[in-house]
């Protein structure tokens, strides 16, 4: 019998080592993985490559993470926010390396990494500051610019149900980067908000095929993930 | 002298998006033009995080931290709405799927050079998101923007002395003095504020323009 669920968070982390690149699923808030970063928080490795769109908000989630100095690199397109102020003090005190690519580019190497794809010629970004230095050709009149897959040891991302094959069923906007991701790492962890029995998701509405997924933890939305009146995204 | 107000270029944006487009506003001034699609039109917004068919905000109370934009507002999804995943969002985009999208910007050139992603300021934090992408994605790339900078310098250039987001990529630029079209033959101006000349107007933006 296939069953990728495991018990905890920390049990569905543990092997994560120093040194390792981590995927972590969300756009902002949407779609974190928040339990799983706090389990790896707990679990203590350090000197991650971190792969997600921002460079985490407030203190939480992924800004909990690089305050508590386990990131040695972030690749992701957007770091500034206007509560992004632990990774702001950590780049300027020359304490993370940021590799800063554009959002579509960064979301099509994670997909060319989970399809098998070499490299790949993209128009987004040539002749800008983010093409230096980079392979470019005209294709029919138009310039790409050449782009690498993004591969990572783990990733971690957020789903709303799974069944115990690992098939994944997201919510809304929280599904951003979780496809992309689960296709793109060796080992893809992911943390759901229900369980179901195989059999109860609906194969035409699949989004995640279980063969991307190696384990599942159930985390029931927590209070203060439900809708608030006011509640900053 | 008289300019038009930002609801004024919202709105004039607004009736330039025909029935039936795909679009997708951009974060800032952009956002506004939300409010100034013609009623009688279906259009239908593009969000780069994952939603077509993105509908106005919640009433208070209702906000679903899983439904939100690409500034991370809470947002709703109409009837007919579609979710998808990153990559397939800005494969949309990079593949000529959207008819329009509009962008803020720090300077336009007159080859239709877009800068509006980093200023260069030394110390800065380089951010860029999907305005790279959205520069060079959609079929008709509209720019938003003042046609000054708070220091009364023109924001049409010859070329563009902040990092460029893409390279002749603007197709029209709409400020709070003018309409004007990026051509093979040069910017043409469409619509002007009231009271103002096109040799006033030239003068003021420092680069050659026609009627």
């Amino acid at each position: 019998m296939i069953d990728k669920t495991v018990g905890t968070a920390a049990a569905a982390v543990a092997d994560i080592g120093d040194g390792a690149t981590v995927m972590i699923g969300g756009f902002g808030t949407a779609g974190m993985p928040s339990e799983l970063i706090d389990a790896l928080i707990d679990q203590g490795a350090r000197g991650l490559t971190i792969v997600n769109n921002n460079a985490g908000n407030g203190e939480v989630g992924l800004a909990a993470l690089l305050k508590a100095k386990r990131v040695r690199k972030i690749i992701c397109s957007f770091p500034r926010q206007t509560d992004s102020y632990v990774f702001d003090a950590l780049y300027h005190a020359g304490e993370i390396e940021l590799e800063l690519v554009p959002q579509g580019n960064l979301a099509e190497r994670i997909r060319a990494a989970g399809s098998g794809i070499g490299a790949f010629f993209t128009p987004t970004g040539y002749g800008t500051l983010l093409a230096e230095g980079k392979e470019t050709r005209e294709i029919n009149g138009r310039n790409y610019v050449l782009e690498y897959p993004i591969e990572a040891d783990f990733a971690l991302i957020k789903a709303q149900h799974a069944d115990r094959w690992g098939n994944l069923v997201y919510r809304k906007t929280a599904r951003n980067f979780g496809p992309i991701m689960a296709a793109a790492a060796k080992c893809t962890i992911v943390q759901v908000r229900e369980v179901v029995n195989l059999g109860d998701l609906d194969p035409e509405a699949v989004v995640t095929p279980g063969i991307y997924v190696r384990r599942v933890v159930e985390i029931p939305m927590a209070a203060k993930f439900v809708a608030q009146p006011g509640a900053a995204a | 002298m008289n300019r038009f107000t930002r609801e004024q270029m919202a709105a004039r944006v607004g009736r330039d998006i025909p029935n039936g487009a795909y679009v997708n506003l951009g974060i800032g001034l952009p956002t506004l033009v939300a409010n100034h699609l013609p009623r009688d039109r279906e259009i239908i917004l593009h969000t780069e995080n994952g939603l077509l068919g993105m509908g106005p905000a919640p009433e208070p109370g209702a906000e679903d931290p899983d439904l939100i934009n690409a500034g991370k507002q809470p947002v709703t999804a109409l009837a007919g709405a579609a979710f998808f995943h990153h990559a397939d969002s800005f494969g949309m985009m990079r593949g000529g799927h959207l008819d329009c999208c509009v962008l803020g910007a720090f300077q336009v050139s007159v080859g239709g050079d877009l800068a509006n992603w980093h200023t260069g300021t030394p110390g800065a934090i380089p951010a860029v998101g999907g305005a790279m992408d959205l520069a060079i994605g959609a079929k008709s790339v509209y720019v938003m923007m003042d046609h000054l900078t708070k220091k009364g310098e023109s924001k049409i250039v010859e070329r563009c002395t902040y990092p460029v987001t893409g390279l002749k990529c603007v197709n029209r630029i709409y400020t709070d003095l003018a309409v004007i079209d990026v051509t093979a033959k040069g910017l043409r101006v469409i619509d002007i504020v009231d009271g103002l000349s096109l040799a006033e107007l030239t003068r003021i933006s420092g680069v050659e323009l026609k009627d």
